[in-house]
């Protein structure tokens, strides 16, 4: 496979939030300011990388029926590394997290990388896709913080911004605003990126539970595939 | 006792999992299109945070802490709601397969649901055991707090699916159908959460 063209799908054409609408949790909560957002980002590449290149070297040996825990446990295992890290090194930024530290753990990011990439391919191409895919989930946190800290907050990584600084539209930063950006983001992807809108409302593509999941597309989906093996 | 109403209160209303801390969107925005869907997910979480903070909280104020095992949090953590999660699902089949027809599609998907991880988190955060509150004490709130969350999340399903209901078949602009509306709705539904803010707190002050 080509490696650049395996590096960038994740930047735009597959981009793991905007495109494949997967991690919402962590994109929504901690993208109230840019900081935060580029700390999350490099956080959960860097677990990312970390699981895709133990999980694609160790796909032989883990059996097909106990994949997922085998994933969860690794998953886990290299949150908790990182933690630590992030606790000794970036304290503020342990603070400022919270609870989505440890949640990346259940990022649909990581585990949907590993199901669809990891377990089909060569070390090194699961690292490249990992690489690129983090760097598009950071992409994208950075672009959606960007917006809500200049409009909500009037600063972007702390420094204030003239004008906008005395007419803070504070709903940015809040909950709502966060739906609000994320919906507009995607709408821009929809009109502008070259690819057609989407039918469906939600990625099932990297979810590993899509055969028991109570949606009827990706139950259909499944069952499809199911028939064309 | 107040407190503990305060407790619960908070968590449905001002501390919503789903619109005021974004856990759990990916089943708020993916399983709500139906109103029967969204409450059969919504009671599994329920049932599921309640097994789950009943687990975990006596692990890390008996197993955990005491062997300054802390750091291990979050892989116990996420083992012991996938095995709950398997587990749950066996007995119901085995034993009330009428509960398992309308809960059982919905079990496996909340092990990675980060709602529950997160209100395991949570709790053993908030209202840990230490000199001044007894580890009964401690686990009344967590749970407590556990089904205030599954509660607000169940509220804000329902509601959503009200409002996902009203937006179909509508005229909307190419670019927006699909997740980007529903995305803009979800925002509005959240402002309407913001109007509980600093109440719960006056109510009982």
């Amino acid at each position: 496979m080509n490696t650049w063209k395996n590096f960038a799908k994740g930047l735009i054409k597959e981009n793991p939030v905007l495109v494949l609408v997967l991690g919402t949790c962590p994109t929504l909560a901690t993208s109230t300011s840019v900081i935060n957002a580029l700390g999350m980002g490099a956080a959960a590449t860097l677990v990312l990388i970390c699981s895709n290149i133990v999980i694609s070297a160790l796909r032989k040996v883990i059996p097909d029926k106990v994949r997922i825990p085998c994933y969860i446990v690794l998953i886990a295992g290299f949150v908790t590394a990182v933690q630590m890290l992030v606790k000794a090194f970036a304290p503020a930024l342990d603070q400022s997290l919270g609870i989505y530290l440890p949640l990346i753990v259940v990022n649909c990011i990581i585990l949907g990388r590993a199901e669809m990439f990891a377990n089909k391919n060569k070390i090194f191409d699961s690292a490249i896709d990992a690489l690129g895919m983090g760097i598009g989930f950071t992409l994208a946190l950075f672009m959606m913080a960007t917006i809500r800290e200049i409009f909500g907050n009037g600063t972007f990584c702390g420094f204030e911004i003239p004008v906008l600084i005395d007419n803070k539209i504070s709903i940015m930063t809040m909950a709502p605003g966060g739906f609000f950006v994320f919906g507009l983001l995607i709408a821009f992807m929809n009109k502008f990126a070259k690819h057609k809108p989407r039918k469906k409302d939600f990625g099932c593509e990297g979810c590993p539970q899509a055969e028991s999941c109570g949606k009827m597309s990706c139950t259909e989906k499944a069952k499809e595939a199911a028939v064309n093996d | 006792m107040i407190k503990l109403i305060v407790i619960l209160l908070s968590a449905v209303f001002i501390n919503n999992y789903v619109l005021s801390r974004f856990l759990g969107i990916c089943p708020f925005l993916g399983v709500s299109k139906k109103l029967d869907s969204a409450t059969g997910m919504s009671l599994a979480v329920i049932f599921v945070m309640l097994m789950a903070t009943a687990v975990t909280y006596p692990i890390q104020a008996f197993l955990l802490i005491p062997n300054n095992l802390e750091y291990l949090q979050t892989i116990v953590f996420i083992l012991v709601i996938a095995a709950l999660v398997q587990l749950v699902e066996i007995i119901l089949k085995r034993y009330i397969p009428s509960l398992h027809k309308s809960l059982g599609v919905y079990l496996p998907l909340i092990t990675t649901n980060c709602a529950v991880l997160g209100v395991t988190i949570l709790n053993v955060q908030d209202y840990p055991v230490n000199e001044t509150t007894t580890f009964w004490w401690g686990f009344a709130e967590s749970m407590i707090n556990s089904l205030g969350s599954g509660l607000g999340f169940f509220l804000a399903m329902v509601m959503f699916s009200g409002v996902r209901s009203a937006i179909e078949g509508n005229d909307i602009p190419k670019s927006f159908q699909g997740l980007p509306i529903t995305l803009i709705a979800a925002a509005i539904t959240s402002l309407s959460f913001l109007g509980f803010g600093g109440i719960i707190e006056n109510i009982f002050a």
